[in-house]
């Protein structure tokens, strides 16, 4: 996997409740890209996370990680190169201690006991939280729990980085923190979340979805400014993109 | 309901006082994990109508809490809810044996009433030792010590999970209870019309949150094979623990010491 292309092809997925969640998507990532998936509440987004990382398996279409399609026989591979941040950080963390959450991956891919105290010590000094490692995850704040939730996904040394709404549940200074923090990595980034003031930080490119299609695929600054496409999609243009509250000043552009 | 809430907090305790730095903690898993196999079995073996001879297994608990530097006020909680099914069991045999086993000069006691406060004794050891066990290694390193004696995985997944799941349905159940209780006017506890939707709602959501933990566990690599890291070698220490304790284990087992010490001291036996 030395280019990690993702490709997606028609992708078309319906819960076993008969909600059509996916209906054709087709998009192409490129290795170091960051884009933005946004959408109103069931625009699909979750759903399309989950086909990257093989929890879910498309009914239609396919999808391939750096020309390895995502099927059940190469779902290690898959999931080594893919780290998923999931939305709810207390599904990511279930051991008795930090260090040992996020120890769980790499002895899982059955690597020797240093290599993964090295991996471990330094996804933590990544995202500033080593001083918690002995800590039992329940105990930790909102952000600590998300930073602690993106260190066990670090450990993997995973090539793209996939999140599901990052910054939902965070105070101001802990959503600033994160946004530092996911500039400075260098992987391939697939953002989905409501927070769209975020996206035009950290994403190049957006994706928007509506109804399980894909309506626009392109630079997020031209997106996101487009108030017309944002209101027919359910969404409105990031906060700081509109006009001043106290003053009705319009923001420049 | 903010009791229950407030227990909710109270169940990780175990885990938490496993993360301690005692010279007890420090000691293998493995070595802990047969010192109170080899406990259990002693405690167990002795003959019904034994008390005394069970009295001198009450240290082994004692010296670990203390070493251990474990609060004993939450083991004796923890003990109480199962004290109900001890008592359950041993309830009958005074009714049932009525044959004199102590005579005194002012009473009688049935050998049903010692059989009872056997069983009891025998209930309040075997499950204050595993207690301890787990409040000073902790479930992960339990896992690991079981792996080590070769248990099926399948096993030990079925264990470490079960403990897990624990926790994540106590937590659904903790705020499933709050929003209903902050909707009843005041009511004490939940209508009986309102428990099959309750119920039916917690499964779900129990199942919903237990998929979502289980994915994220697929997308670390987890394949079926639980791995709790590497454990340290057993040391010198660790195998003197095991034989100390082992052997206390068997002179208390084939010597009455309290009888020997009641005789030495009143000079009946000679």
């Amino acid at each position: 996997m030395s280019h990690h292309i993702i490709q997606a092809g028609n992708l078309k997925y319906t819960y076993p409740d008969g909600r059509q969640a996916l209906n054709g998507v087709t998009f192409q990532i490129v290795h170091g890209e960051s884009v933005g998936i946004v959408g109103a509440n069931g625009a699909g987004k979750s759903t399309l996370l989950m086909h990257l990382v093989g929890v879910l398996f498309p009914d239609e279409g396919e999808i391939s990680v750096g020309e390895v399609p995502v099927i059940k026989k190469t779902l290690p591979v898959i999931r080594q190169s893919v780290g998923m941040v999931f939305q709810d950080p207390d599904d990511q963390l279930f051991m008795t201690t930090v260090y040992d959450d996020v120890a769980f991956g790499p002895r899982n891919y059955k690597l020797p006991g240093e290599e993964v105290e090295k991996r471990v010590k330094n996804a933590l000094e990544t995202v500033g939280i080593l001083h918690l490692m002995d800590r039992p995850p329940y105990k930790l704040s909102g952000g600590e729990k998300r930073a602690a939730a993106i260190a066990t996904v670090l450990a993997m040394k995973p090539d793209i980085l996939v999140m599901d709404e990052p910054s939902s549940a965070l105070d101001p200074k802990s959503r600033r923190r994160l946004i530092t923090l996911l500039q400075r990595f260098a992987h391939t980034k697939i953002i989905a979340t409501h927070d769209l003031d975020m996206v035009l930080e950290l994403c190049e490119r957006t994706i928007i979805l509506n109804d399980g299609k894909i309506v626009t695929d392109g630079p997020t600054l031209e997106i996101l400014t487009n108030e017309e496409l944002m209101e027919k999609c359910g969404l409105e243009m990031p906060l700081g993109l509109q006009g001043c509250p106290v003053c009705g000043a319009k923001k420049a552009t | 309901m903010s009791n229950m809430i407030a227990s909710l907090y109270n169940i990780r305790l175990l885990d938490e006082l496993a993360e301690k730095r005692t010279i007890i903690h420090n000691i293998h898993p493995l070595v802990k994990v047969f010192t109170t196999c080899v406990y259990l079995i002693v405690t167990v073996s002795f003959d019904k109508y034994e008390l005394s001879g069970l009295l001198p297994l009450v240290f082994y608990p004692v010296i670990v809490i203390a070493l251990a530097d474990i609060p004993i006020v939450p083991l004796l909680k923890r003990m109480l809810v199962v004290a109900p099914f001890i008592i359950g069991i041993g309830l009958f045999n005074p009714l049932f044996d009525h044959s004199p086993m102590v005579v005194l000069p002012w009473m009688q006691i049935s050998g049903g009433w010692i059989s009872f406060f056997s069983i009891l004794m025998k209930g309040v050891l075997t499950i204050l030792a595993a207690l301890v066990l787990i409040a000073t290694t902790g479930m992960t390193r339990i896992a690991a010590a079981l792996g080590m004696m070769r248990v099926p995985g399948v096993f030990i997944l079925q264990l470490l999970l079960t403990y897990r799941y624990i926790s994540v349905l106590i937590e659904e159940v903790g705020r499933t209870v709050r929003a209903y209780s902050l909707r009843s006017r005041g009511e004490k506890g939940i209508r009986f019309s309102d428990w099959g939707s309750l119920t039916g709602q917690l499964l779900i959501r129990t199942l919903e949150r237990a998929q979502r933990i289980y994915h994220s566990m697929c997308c670390r690599g987890f394949a079926g094979d639980y791995n709790a890291g590497s454990e340290k070698r057993i040391q010198i220490g660790d195998i003197l623990y095991f034989a100390g304790w082992g052997l206390y284990f068997v002179v208390v087992r084939y010597f009455n010491i309290p009888a020997a010490l009641g005789s030495l001291i009143t000079g009946v036996g000679r």
